[in-house]
């Protein structure tokens, strides 16, 4: 064993060319185990407190009469009017899809991609992704103004015998949302039941054995079971990846399908999946990095891992800085008239410039200090532009919703939109139930992938020295 | 344990994936059929050596999900032209454009749906209880141990010999599990 390890060692390359591990962590497979737990089976901390008593007070009060008023009044109470139809319930609706997609992008893709420092972050970005969608899917629902009647938009047969109109891309959106909802859904848990199984056979407590191990389903770590469970993981994370692309893509054919200036664009589609994703980027770091502080996770989700993500961050807002040039080159280059006017006016209208700059300077333009090493190792820079990121691709819906809908061909038709209480109430409302999910799960559930850190590991390698095998097999 | 007792099998443990990979090669190579290894993560090369067969998920997501296009066209197909034709735009009655956007999300619904049920079907769960829950040292295998399980209905399984064998694996806490 001793002049085997000496073999190995020395393979290994020089110290510039190695790649820092997946996990640093010494502990070995059971020390790891308990380190991952701690979080979800240790007393719950002041802080958690602290962040969950708000966030329920939103989600619990502020959220249902905030839905019960304006369903029991009418979309009236909200600041849409003509011609601004539609106003911050479709801009928090595409945000909040918008949020979703990184998670599956990070579960899903990279594991297509073979991405192996997915594995620290997937099961967070899951999470962020299914409630994320939970939240977007309420605003549709809310906005149809009579939400008793919303069962009209799902093919079943009703007493005046119509059917849904299957050539709109809003009926689409219908499928496409719930299927989001569904899938990630079905991807999460899926993805858990091995460590729910994990956190069965670790309970203490009767009670917690009886609800993990309801939710395992019994699952026993048998190879076959694995068998089965890596490919139907694969063929979820392929279709999922489908869904990063047909999600946002549908949202933005609800936009570019209509005849309007701003809107009649076939790059809608493409924009909208760049910019959820970028969004999403931004929410990724906004969660992980007080996670990975307050539940004592730096050795896993380690600066390796913030330092990808804010490259691909980078990345993103490269993607959207390319999309502002071009919307604003078409705009010029088709001598459309009311596309100038609308474009012109994003940046330097009356009423609503600063969210045309917002979006140039914060979405476009403050990724770009990811370039450097020093701002990617700054946990107080990212975080900041991380939460400046989300609030930029919140104004960049704005602009595109109430900057296109404000001034109509007509000037008999202009106007102005402004939120009111109803509408701050509500969105506060989603933010609040979106964190007290998102709480919840940290505290009840193991916020890594437990038995996929581990799969990683050289100890669970039955090729490497650490995982028992013997020289030169 | 007690004359009537069924049994279920004999389990043994192990500390590290190589050990329970060369201990599988040696139960199969000795004949047995009716054996399992259980671990806290899937291991590399065991599906060789118990000679598992591409897993059949993968059609279930397929049946599924093919079953839920060609379903979701024909329903659009019968809603918006034979059922309640109407005519919206001077757009085609059918457009395979149009209904082909439904009835690809529909197939990645019905697809990771056929992907879990087909998931949960081959490995027959949910099961709230099993022989080897009651091993009071098989919680580890959510944890770090790797645990060996020769099944009573093999044909070459007995008492003596499997353990005997399984000892020279290399296998230790060598236990009866009870069947129920």
């Amino acid at each position: 064993m001793a002049d085997s390890a000496t073999n190995l060692r020395a393979l290994v390359p020089p110290l510039e060319l190695r790649r820092p591990k997946l996990v640093p962590s010494e502990r070995g497979l059971g020390g790891l185990t308990d380190h991952l737990t701690a979080f979800a089976e240790g007393r719950t901390p002041r802080w958690w407190w602290i962040m969950f008593m708000p966030a329920a007070f939103l989600a619990a009060v502020v959220l249902p009469s905030m839905l019960i008023y304006q369903i029991s009044t009418g979309v009236g109470v909200w600041g849409n009017n003509k011609p601004v139809a539609w106003g911050w319930d479709i801009i928090n609706f595409v945000w909040w899809v918008g949020v979703a997609h990184a998670g599956t992008l990070i579960s899903a893709m990279l594991f297509l991609t073979r991405q192996h420092w997915r594995t620290a972050i997937g099961r967070a970005a899951e999470a962020m992704t299914v409630f994320a969608v939970a939240m977007a899917g309420l605003y549709p629902a809310i906005h149809t103004g009579r939400a008793w009647f919303d069962w009209f938009l799902f093919p079943v047969p009703t007493a005046n015998g119509i059917w849904p109109q299957f050539r709109s891309p809003l009926m689409w959106d219908v499928f496409a949302v719930n299927t989001y909802l569904m899938v990630s859904t079905l991807f999460w848990y899926m993805g858990l039941i091995p460590d729910l199984a994990l956190m069965r056979d670790r309970a203490k407590t009767r009670v917690r054995k009886f609800l993990y191990g309801v939710f395992a389903l019994g699952w026993t770590g048998s190879a076959r079971h694995w068998h089965n469970y890596e490919k139907a993981y694969l063929v979820l994370s392929g279709l999922a990846t489908l869904l990063v692309f047909t999600v946002s893509s549908i949202v933005g054919m609800d936009f570019a399908t209509s005849q309007l200036a701003g809107w009649h664009s076939t790059i809608f589609p493409f924009y909208f999946v760049a910019g959820a994703v970028f969004c999403g980027f931004g929410m990724v770091l906004v969660l992980l990095i007080p996670l990975r502080k307050l539940c004592h996770l730096e050795d896993v989700i380690t600066m390796q891992h913030i330092d990808k993500v804010c490259k691909m961050t980078l990345l993103m807002g490269c993607v959207m800085g390319y999309i502002y040039v071009m919307e604003y080159f078409i705009a010029w280059y088709t001598g459309n008239p009311y596309d100038a006017w609308i474009f012109g006016h994003r940046l330097f209208g009356r009423q609503y410039w600063f969210g045309g700059w917002i979006m140039i300077l914060v979405n476009a333009s403050l990724p770009q200090l990811f370039w450097f090493k020093k701002v990617r190792q700054n946990l107080k820079l990212i975080f900041l532009i991380a939460v400046l990121i989300n609030i930029g691709m919140w104004f960049e819906r704005f602009v595109i919703i109430v900057g296109s809908l404000y001034q109509d061909f007509l000037p008999a038709n202009w106007g102005a939109y402004f939120p009111t209480w109803v509408d701050i109430g509500t969105y506060a409302g989603t933010l609040g139930a979106f964190f007290t999910m998102y709480l919840l799960f940290v505290r009840f559930l193991p916020v890594i992938a437990v038995s996929e850190v581990k799969g990683g590991t050289p100890q669970a390698n039955p090729q490497h020295p650490l995982g028992g095998a013997k020289g030169g097999r | 344990m007690d004359a009537n007792g069924k049994i279920y099998g004999l389990v043994a443990e192990f500390d590290s994936p190589a050990a329970i990979l060369r201990a599988a090669e040696k139960v199969r190579d000795a004949g047995y059929h009716r054996w399992d290894a259980f671990t806290p993560f899937p291991i590399h090369g065991m599906d060789k050596v118990m000679g598992l067969k591409n897993s059949l998920v993968g059609w279930f997501a397929l049946l599924f999900g093919g079953g839920a296009f060609v379903g979701c066209m024909a329903m659009i197909w019968y809603m918006n032209t034979y059922d309640y034709p109407v005519l919206v735009g001077g757009k085609p009655m059918f457009s395979p454009p149009a209904a082909f956007v439904p009835s690809y999300i529909l197939l990645v619904l019905a697809g990771a749906i056929g992907a879990f049920v087909g998931m949960i079907a081959m490995n027959e769960l949910p099961r709230l209880h099993h022989p080897l829950f009651k091993n009071h040292r098989f919680a580890l295998v959510s944890r770090d141990k790797f645990f060996l399980v020769i099944g009573a209905q093999d044909p070459k399984f007995s008492e003596t010999e499997t353990r005997s064998l399984l000892e020279e694996t290399g296998g230790t806490h060598i236990e009866l599990v009870e069947d129920d």
